[in-house]
């Protein structure tokens, strides 16, 4: 039960948190301006120059391998539903680390977007 | 007011080739490496036949061609748009799937999961209405002001 926990943290939060660092390397790199490819592989480039980049790649490895060890636990039906938790982790996170402005319209969306993507995990069977 | 409708319209196309590249890399993913089956047995030189039948599928060089597609939409749009705004936005990938699996792998899918996809869609256009971007960039370290957010 512990182990669960664990893994769900490290799926839900680490792997969310990840994210979060990538997107925090991207901001500081700043808009790609040309809508072309080879302005955003600069972009992307750049961004590797920035620790967050390399911390946020580690921390998304960790949940990786922990949806692994959970996959090989316990059914996807159960496992992914429960991952939709990071719509939520995901909001938090970019109001704090990022200072995005999650407005209420904003907060209904991501409810709606967890319970539908528990839903269809749920109807997978 | 134009920027902010180019800075729309840039979110959008990227957030629709992420979530066509994603679901498309896993399909042609797992098609391929469905046709080549496991390996025959641990001895080296099986191990090194089959990867060599790995590297040299179509299937999985085109897969692997959409996943990178899917990683430079991804962290490209984040280098903008906020990641509270990307994320849920993503999610439109459960409808792809469902629509990859029902017309090209022939897959019955249940009510439940037709629901569930028309709710994420539902969340998906509201978290469209508001502003893609709500933030200055970050080595500017400033919030940015309430105007600024208004005029997006």
């Amino acid at each position: 039960m512990l182990s669960d926990v664990a893994l769900f943290f490290c799926i839900i939060v680490v792997g969310t948190a990840g994210e979060l660092c990538v997107s925090r390397a991207m901001k500081t790199v700043g808009e790609a301006k040309e809508f072309m490819p080879h302005a955003w592989l600069g972009a992307i480039a750049r961004a590797f120059g920035i620790r967050w980049m390399w911390i946020g790649f580690a921390m998304m490895a960790i949940a990786y391998f922990a949806l692994l060890g959970m996959l090989a636990r316990a059914n996807v039906s159960f496992v992914i539903p429960v991952t939709a938790l990071s719509y939520v982790v995901g909001a938090i996170g970019g109001r704090w680390f990022l200072g995005e402005q999650v407005t209420h319209r904003r907060w209904i969306g991501i409810s709606l977007v967890c319970i539908g993507v528990a839903m269809v995990y749920l109807g997978k069977g | 007011m134009k920027v902010a409708a180019d800075l729309r319209l840039k979110t959008y196309l990227l957030i629709l080739m992420l979530v066509c590249f994603g679901p498309i890399g896993d399909l042609l993913m797992s098609k391929g490496m469905r046709q080549i089956g496991t390996a025959a047995s641990w001895a080296p030189s099986a191990l090194l036949h089959y990867g060599a039948l790995v590297f040299t599928s179509p299937l999985v060089w085109l897969g692997t061609l959409a996943m990178i597609g899917f990683f430079i939409s991804y962290t490209t749009v984040l280098s903008w748009a906020d990641y509270s705004y990307v994320q849920p936005a993503s999610a439109l990938t459960y409808g792809i799937v469902a629509l990859l699996g029902k017309y090209i792998l022939g897959e019955r899918v249940a009510p439940l999961r037709w629901t569930g996809i028309v709710i994420v869609c539902i969340g998906v256009m509201i978290i469209g209405h508001t502003s893609p971007s709500t933030t200055v960039p970050l080595d500017e370290n400033k919030q940015p002001t309430t105007e600024e957010v208004n005029a997006l």
